[in-house]
């Protein structure tokens, strides 16, 4: 224990000598939270629509006028031919084609019935998706519209509507940015406590540093925990920092406690860490161990669940989520911080998130070999 | 009688990396208080060997004990009772020369009397006073040598292993590390010290010169000089090493 101590007051020191490297630990997290949930939008915005209106009646204009003011639509062609509206896609000039049929107007009035097509620019399957259900949607609202002022009295409608109301939980307004900045926050932590950690031991291996440690009789385990202890704490300030910021740019006060938070995120930064320590000791230089990070933590953030939804992927990339620390970490953010989940309700995570630190960091410690 | 005060016995002692023999069954003693010169062209295997010695590196075949313990089985006893310098300096270029005698006082096991009694001693001897709080970074070559030495014999070693402790320093200097070894031999702790400079061979009590991974001769430098009818030790490293197929 007494050595342990020599070991922190080391690292410490270390750490803390390197002011550039204390800033950027501190900083770019923040301005990565700052910046980053403004940009990282789930709403897609102006979307590119040409709108080929055969009818050219009153009520295809009222229909397009619709469209355009649901502020989510540009309109960037309004053309006579289908042909002429698909060169705008062909020249990413438009994202969506609307075609209106003749007839449109007469239609809709006396026969109570009309088509509308829809054609799609699936190159940026986001957009194209997100925008077609958007016009969708505003075409049945202007449906609605239409049935309620000219045709039929809908107090006699003869065909029931169903209407679906969605009641958003826990994010009332669905605002995103509830959603996302737990997220961000969770993959800074494990971005910044993961490349610390793996970056350190092997530069020890680099300088040289490391053979004079280990011609020395310090067990194995004091060294791995000396490392570990300190990034615990950084990665708990950045945190803690994170925590803030969303407190006060955004907002968000977590509606569960602090303490099962931080009693996940503890337990949680060891796993973490203890990954970094273990990419550190299989190699010999800082570049191989960049790049070893680097294609993990790219895995783990993209199947991590917070870009993308883990019920949604195929059934491959599902199992590799369960051994993905972050996707744990996410899930508890977003069940603390926004449901207000009590420690009972993540023990489950708590419980593999711990197996998984207990595993990495033994094998951490088994590969570290002060003989070679 | 003789046989109690050998610190190092090695016999055999191979190293393989695949087919290549980096150190090939060398067999030698060494006793307590000696200065031992680990003589070799570049890439003879004296490095290679010095590391098993230390518990750095484990041997392909071959017996060693090293202040008595296995260097298969015992590696952390033998680290306990032995200091070591690397070739490539090794302390901690961003701490204080005080935080470095700190912290390897404090891994060794030191008390914080100790390492503050110590550390006083140690500034003292080296001249280092002004220096205590710089950054070992700052300290020319010389003084990072003496003070890399110093940090290696801190918690009284049995036996102190040097890996080419003045390479690169200019001869004052060279002169005063060798002082410092002098007095680290008369207080008993065994040097085991690998060079270049055939100077510094002459003021070794006994020297193995190895060939391409082989312990060539041993003896002490004055035999070794009437046996190969050489005048200097030059001459006797001359006539040896030429022969060596490997190095650079």
């Amino acid at each position: 224990m007494r050595t342990l101590r020599f070991l922190l007051r080391k690292e410490f020191r270390q750490i803390f000598r390197d002011k550039a490297i204390v800033a950027m630990i501190f900083f770019m997290p923040m301005v990565q939270l700052i910046l980053m949930p403004l940009a990282a939008d789930y709403e897609v915005r102006n979307i590119n629509l040409a709108v080929v209106d055969h009818d050219k009646s009153p009520y295809s204009q009222k229909l397009i006028s619709k469209i355009v003011a649901s502020g989510y639509f540009r309109l960037t062609g309004y053309n006579t031919s289908f042909r002429e509206a698909f060169g705008l896609i062909e020249s990413d000039k438009a994202d969506l084609i609307l075609e209106i049929p003749h007839d449109f107007e007469r239609n809709l009035i006396r026969e109570d019935h009309e088509k509308l097509f829809v054609a799609v620019n699936a190159i940026n399957g986001t957009k194209a998706s997100l925008g077609g259900s958007y016009l969708g949607s505003i075409i049945g609202d202007f449906n609605g519209d239409i049935r309620m002022q000219l045709v039929t009295p809908p107090r006699f409608s003869q065909f029931p509507v169903i209407e679906v109301v969605a009641s958003n939980w826990f994010n009332p307004v669905l605002n995103y940015k509830v959603f996302i900045v737990p997220g961000i926050l969770a993959i800074l932590v494990t971005m910044v406590g993961g490349f610390l950690s793996a970056l350190n031991i092997v530069r020890e291996k680099e300088i040289g540093t490391i053979e004079q440690i280990n011609v020395t009789p310090i067990r194995k385990h004091i060294f791995i925990l000396g490392k570990l202890i300190p990034f615990w704490v950084l990665a708990n300030i950045v945190f803690t920092i994170g925590l803030l910021v969303a407190r006060f740019v955004y907002g968000i006060v977590p509606v569960g406690s602090l303490l099962t938070l931080y009693a996940f995120i503890s337990v949680y930064l060891l796993a973490v860490l203890g990954f970094g320590l273990l990419v550190s000791t299989f190699c010999d230089t800082q570049q191989q161990a960049m790049f070893i990070m680097f294609f993990f933590m790219m895995l783990f953030i993209l199947l991590g669940g917070l870009f993308t939804s883990i019920d949604s992927m195929p059934e491959w990339a599902k199992l590799i989520t369960r051994i993905n620390p972050v996707r744990y970490m996410i899930e508890v953010m977003r069940m603390v911080i926004l449901k207000g989940s009590s420690f009972s309700d993540i023990l489950p995570h708590v419980g593999i998130v711990a197996f998984m630190a207990l595993v990495l960091n033994s094998w951490a410690i088994l590969n570290y070999k002060k003989t070679n | 009688m003789m046989q109690d005060d050998r610190v190092i016995v090695c016999e055999k002692l191979t190293k393989r990396f695949g087919d290549f023999v980096a150190t090939n069954e060398i067999t030698f003693d060494v006793h307590r208080g000696e200065i031992f010169g680990f003589l070799g062209a570049n890439g003879a295997g004296k490095t290679t060997a010095m590391r098993m010695l230390c518990g750095l590196s484990s041997p392909s075949s071959g017996k060693a004990t090293i202040a008595g313990f296995d260097v298969y089985t015992q590696t952390e006893q033998i680290k306990k009772h032995i200091g070591y310098m690397s070739q490539k300096f090794s302390l901690y270029e961003n701490l204080t020369v005080r935080e470095n005698i700190e912290f390897f006082g404090g891994i060794y096991g030191l008390s914080d009397e100790r390492i503050r009694s110590k550390t006083a001693e140690l500034l003292q001897r080296l001249g280092l006073k002004s220096e205590a709080n710089k950054l070992v970074a700052s300290l020319p070559l010389g003084w990072k040598q003496k003070l890399s030495f110093s940090v290696a014999v801190l918690h009284e070693p049995k036996i102190v292993f040097l890996d080419e402790p003045t390479g690169g320093v200019d001869p004052v200097t060279r002169r005063q590390f060798w002082d410092m070894i002098y007095e680290a031999a008369n207080s008993g702790i065994t040097v085991f010290v690998t060079t270049h400079y055939m100077d510094e061979a002459e003021y070794c009590n006994r020297i193995s010169i190895m060939v391409d991974g082989r312990m060539e001769v041993l003896d002490t430098p004055a035999n070794l000089k009437s046996s190969f009818h050489a005048r200097s030790m030059d001459e006797v490293f001359y006539q040896l090493a030429r022969g060596a197929k490997r190095g650079d």
